[in-house]
């Protein structure tokens, strides 16, 4: 199902289109960035901005691939993950985090916490579309 | 019995024959036997506390410069420990600071100043780690820095770019580059006035800089008295001092004692001092004001001998004023056996002993504590206390059995006291 995004559809890859990332982060622009990026390359992407009814969020939209910035106001991306790990529905759901350059103890983190893969900010986009196109194509079916 | 060395006999020794006197007229003097003398002369007798002023007295000198050598001791291996000790000649410590006083002082001096810098770097790395500001500021370069990436990165490699996501995108980078700016000026700043303060001041603790400060001025601010210009005369050199907080509590100290000095004004506190046999206790009664002001005053005006030692309820230090010979350590708490800390527990109760510090000659205190509580946010507010132990190397009453203290327990050589809470780093058998 082609997904009603407003830039441009390019089809790279040959990725399926529909594929559904939800994205949790509280700066807009980079969420615009992301899901423009995203966006051109088949991917539906909803944006979130964090706090206490995010992970409400996760389990009404039901993602195919979850982005979880680590730097949010108020309830951290940490501990959304550890409840996202900790309700069985969503245990498998592919976590990708986005973490602040340079902070080794981040990454360790979210490594305990749960996340499938780690994105450094600043990313450049090349980066960050591989990381999700990797991270869709290792779920089953 | 007594090591070679350096010790208080050939001390003795060297001042009378510096001063071209015989032993027996150094003993004719000090009332002991020229034989004794010589016995001491050669370290085979100890120099009890009641002799020592009478044989300082006879060869013209301080008592404190014969047994002087026992405070750089106890500070020599104090740095030892600090350092982890283990190639010291610990054993000598008193040997080496007898026969080169000053190389003992440079390592004396270089202790301080690594445990100068180990406080600084603490607190730097706390700084780093958790304070907010900084950390905010680092966040908000990241976030408009990842958004500035991305958004050019967007403008550079998108094809066929539609006109209107440009313009959003220019726009975006636009308004990050400008957080950029302002966020990086804000690190800058912070890291200048970071640098200004700290690091030069290579920072004591404020409690250590404001108590160094006050030894400068003799423990006594005359601005402070009747007729000075009060705390507004102090407020350039409180300026002086290096960090924020060392200013503030300078402040606050400067406020305390001019309401002291307020409270117990020249001539009626000489007055009262004399007529109480110099018991704070009676001054506070007399002058109508709290045990714990009278014991400040006490310490704090001009001329006072005393030492002074104030502790919160948890026990740290809030001014260490010392006196020669009793040595007050830095951090980690005093010697458990203080009257200080059984005063503590019992608010209101006057606590007084004579305290014996172990050395080559032994030396004596009367120590004198009260602690108050206070009720500053009244009933439903905490509850406040404070203790103070008054010190001093005079008027020490006879026949009355010492308490044997020590300073800090990893320089006490007791190494069989009960109230031990670490291993001491050299063992003086038989305390």
């Amino acid at each position: 199902m082609r997904a009603a995004a407003e830039p441009e559809q390019g089809r790279t890859g040959g990725q399926p289109v529909g594929r559904h990332v939800l994205l949790i982060e509280d700066e807009p622009n980079i969420a615009e960035a992301i899901r423009f990026i995203l966006s051109r390359d088949g991917w539906r992407v909803t944006t979130h901005g964090g706090g206490s009814d995010a992970l409400m969020a996760v389990r009404s939209a039901v993602p195919d691939v979850l982005i979880l910035d680590v730097m949010l106001p108020g309830l951290s991306g940490f501990e959304i993950l550890a409840a996202l790990r900790a309700d069985t529905r969503l245990a498998s759901l592919p976590v990708m985090m986005l973490t602040a350059k340079g902070q080794g103890r981040d990454r360790e983190a979210a490594e305990r916490a749960g996340a499938d893969r780690f994105v450094a900010k600043p990313f450049s986009n090349a980066d960050l579309l591989a990381s999700v196109r990797e991270l869709a194509a290792g779920r089953p079916g | 019995m007594a090591a070679a060395g350096w010790l208080t006999g050939a001390r003795i020794r060297a001042r009378r024959e510096r001063i071209g006197l015989r032993q027996a007229e150094v003993a004719r003097r000090a009332g002991i036997s020229a034989s004794y003398l010589n016995l001491i002369e050669h370290d085979r007798r100890r120099v009890g506390p009641d002799l020592l002023p009478r044989l300082a007295a006879a060869l013209e000198i301080e008592a404190e410069a014969l047994a002087g050598a026992q405070g750089r001791t106890d500070d020599l291996r104090a740095a030892a420990a600090a350092a982890g000790g283990a190639a010291a000649e610990l054993a000598r410590a008193e040997d080496f600071a007898g026969r080169f006083p000053g190389w003992a002082d440079l390592v004396l001096a270089q202790a301080a100043r690594i445990a100068r810098l180990e406080r600084l770097v603490e607190a730097l790395n706390d700084r780093i780690g958790q304070d907010p500001h900084l950390s905010a500021a680092l966040h908000e370069v990241l976030n408009a820095m990842t958004s500035v990436r991305a958004a050019a990165g967007i403008l550079a490699e998108t094809d066929d770019l539609d006109p209107d996501w440009r313009r959003r995108f220019h726009q975006n980078l636009h308004t990050d580059s400008e957080r950029l700016a302002a966020g990086a000026e804000a690190l800058v700043a912070y890291l200048d006035q970071a640098e200004g303060s700290e690091a030069n001041a290579m920072a004591a603790s404020p409690q250590e800089e404001v108590e160094d400060w006050l030894a400068l001025r003799g423990w006594h601010l005359p601005d402070l008295e009747p007729g000075g210009g009060g705390p507004a005369a102090l407020s350039a050199q409180i300026a002086g001092l290096a960090s924020d907080a060392a200013r503030s509590l300078a402040r606050d100290w400067v406020a305390v004692l001019a309401a002291d000095a307020a409270a117990m004004p020249e001539p009626a506190l000489g007055q009262a001092l004399a007529d109480a046999g110099g018991d704070p206790l009676r001054i506070a009664a007399r002058l109508g004001v709290a045990p714990l002001a009278a014991m400040r005053r006490t310490a704090l005006r001009a001329g006072a001998t005393e030492g002074l030692v104030l502790c919160d309820a948890a026990g740290a230090f809030l001014l260490r004023k010392p006196v020669a010979g009793f040595p007050l350590p830095r951090g980690g708490g005093g010697c458990a056996l203080w009257p200080l800390y059984a005063a503590l527990g019992q608010p209101g109760t006057a606590v007084e002993g004579i305290g014996e510090l172990p050395g080559q000659v032994p030396r004596r205190f009367r120590l004198r504590a009260i602690a108050e509580i206070r009720h500053p946010g009244g009933f439903g507010g905490p509850v406040l206390r404070q203790a103070a132990m008054l010190i001093r190397a005079d008027d020490l009453p006879a026949g009355v059995t010492p308490l044997r203290i020590g300073g800090a327990c990893r320089i006490c050589p007791r190494a069989l006291c009960p109230a031990r809470r670490e291993p001491p780093i050299l063992r003086d058998e038989g305390l």
